[in-house]
């Protein structure tokens, strides 16, 4: 039950009471509570735990992280 | 953006050949969230670091920590006719107290005729309260939801927010057993004791996505620790292990707390869910299963919602006290021992026959090794136990063949 995930924000629905979005984990579309990240927009990912996004995922920043790795050199 | 790009097996070998360039001394790395114990396991990462480096397992799993006088209190309120008692599914199978009686897990108490449902989020509780209520014959009883809330930071926001909507729709047939804990004061319990024997501290990325950074500032400055906050997937893991090496080999030492999610968790944490966490809860003792009582380490309900509290809402019976049990949970959660040097560990205690609640959960230190110890590393495809290479691996042996792909462990 612990693990975050990130998944793709398909649509933002604000009508209701609360704010929830459509969310995309590889092709399994959930109902997800966009409440904590009013900043999230369409096409961002989100990190979800228990049916709530919990943070935005900076992509940039993560494939900066990964090209660090990899410009480390093999000897 | 792929999460898998985090388990690619070229970045893999890249931070093991650092981790193997840089540790020249033994050292012990504590770890405190049962997905990352389980991405250990899984993926081999403990064989793929030089021998002198041992990684052990913290209290970071919560379903391991709730009382068993919890669970008794779970099992009794699910078993009040007419509740619908909603659950994680990790907490079916964990063992109350009562060792002999016929109903000491929810899935028993189910088999009896109580309806346990498993949720997968707090607002599916709150929708199955909003559907009984609407659904309800005008003048007969509405049937009362029990949401069973445990978890730890990560997941009290969202319990928050089923409460705090419960509260704002006035559903009166919802109420919830709370038993979240947070992280930092155990850490206080581990650390406190002279001899912890842990070097450094990988924390979990996910609790700092929501509580922010700064708990771990004051841990590392007064316990001398250095800590990296990490995620749980490959190279998350080892960018962790190798900063902690990187922290200890230096001359002096350093104690920094580095945040190697910062692509996910900010230093402050997600201030919407921390200012919900504290409408909704305040702090109090609390007990940890394993590891007893914990000054300020739980959530409880203020005082305008405690009217949404199942515990003093459904009354209570007498309840067994915790049986004395050879299980060694207490020295596997403070990381004095791995669960294979429990004597019990695959023998009298294995998952079918769990003695303690470590052996129960997915994400449990116990559950976690026996599932995988038989495991080579790296080898995701075969995921039925058997030939695990009992010696470490060095980096050469990882090809770019062996897939790591953690994507179908993250399917929700
Ligand atoms: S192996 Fe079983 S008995 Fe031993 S510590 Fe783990 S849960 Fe307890």
């Amino acid at each position: 039950m612990c693990l975050a995930i990130p998944g793709q924000i398909l649509s933002i629905d604000s009508t209701g009471t609360l704010r929830m979005g459509r969310v995309d984990f590889g092709g399994v579309i959930q109902e997800v509570c966009l409440e904590y990240t009013p900043e999230i927009a369409v096409g961002d990912y989100a990190i979800v735990h228990v049916g709530f996004a919990i943070a935005r995922l900076d992509v940039i920043r993560a494939k900066e992280i990964l090209e660090t790795i990899a410009q480390i050199p093999t000897e | 953006m792929q999460s898998t790009d985090f388990g690619n097996p070229i970045h893999v070998e890249s931070l093991v050949r650092q981790i193997h360039a840089k540790s020249t001394r033994p050292l012990t790395l504590m770890e405190v969230c049962g997905g990352q114990t389980h991405a250990i396991l899984r993926y081999g990462i403990d064989q793929l670091l030089p021998p002198h480096l041992r990684i052990v397992h913290g209290p970071g799993c919560p379903v391991c920590v709730t009382p068993a006088e919890t669970i008794d209190r779970a099992i009794e309120i699910a078993s009040v006719p007419g509740v619908i008692f909603c659950t994680f599914g990790d907490m079916l199978r964990v063992p109350g107290s009562q060792s002999h009686s016929n109903a000491n897990d929810l899935m028993h108490a189910k088999s009896q005729g109580a309806d346990v449902r498993v949720i997968q989020s707090p607002l599916e509780a709150l929708r199955i309260a909003r559907a009984e209520s609407q659904n309800a014959a005008p003048g007969s009883m509405k049937r009362q939801v029990v949401l069973f809330a445990i978890g730890f930071e990560t997941t009290a926001p969202a319990t928050a927010m089923a409460i705090r909507q419960a509260k704002e729709l006035q559903l009166d047939s919802f109420s919830a057993l709370v038993c979240h804990v947070l992280v930092p004061p155990a850490l206080d319990a581990i650390f406190a004791d002279v001899d912890h024997g842990i070097d450094g501290l990988l924390a979990a990325g996910h609790v700092c996505t929501i509580a922010g950074d700064h708990p771990y500032h004051r841990l590392a400055d007064q316990f001398n620790l250095p800590i990296a906050i990490t995620g749980f997937e490959p190279v998350d893991l080892l960018r962790g292990i190798l900063n902690l090496v990187e922290q200890l080999e230096a001359k002096p030492t350093s104690h920094r707390v580095d945040n190697l999610y910062e692509h996910i968790a900010s230093a402050e944490g997600n201030l919407q869910a921390q200012r919900t966490v504290e409408t909704v809860f305040a702090i109090c003792d609390q007990h940890w299963r394993g590891m007893g009582s914990i000054p300020q380490s739980g959530l409880k309900l203020q005082p305008q919602f405690a009217s949404f509290d199942a515990s003093s809402r459904f009354p209570q019976g007498k309840l067994p006290g915790e049986q004395p049990s050879c299980c060694r949970a207490a020295d596997v959660l403070r990381g004095k021992i791995r669960p294979i040097e429990c004597p019990a560990f695959g023998t009298l205690c294995n998952p079918n026959h769990p003695l303690g609640a470590p052996m129960v959960s997915a994400e449990g230190a116990c559950a976690a090794y026996f599932l995988y110890q038989a495991l080579a590393p790296l080898n995701i495809s075969e995921r039925t136990p058997s030939k695990r290479t009992p010696s470490k691996r060095t980096p050469s042996e990882l090809t770019q063949s062996e897939s790591l792909n953690p994507k179908d462990d993250l399917a929700p």
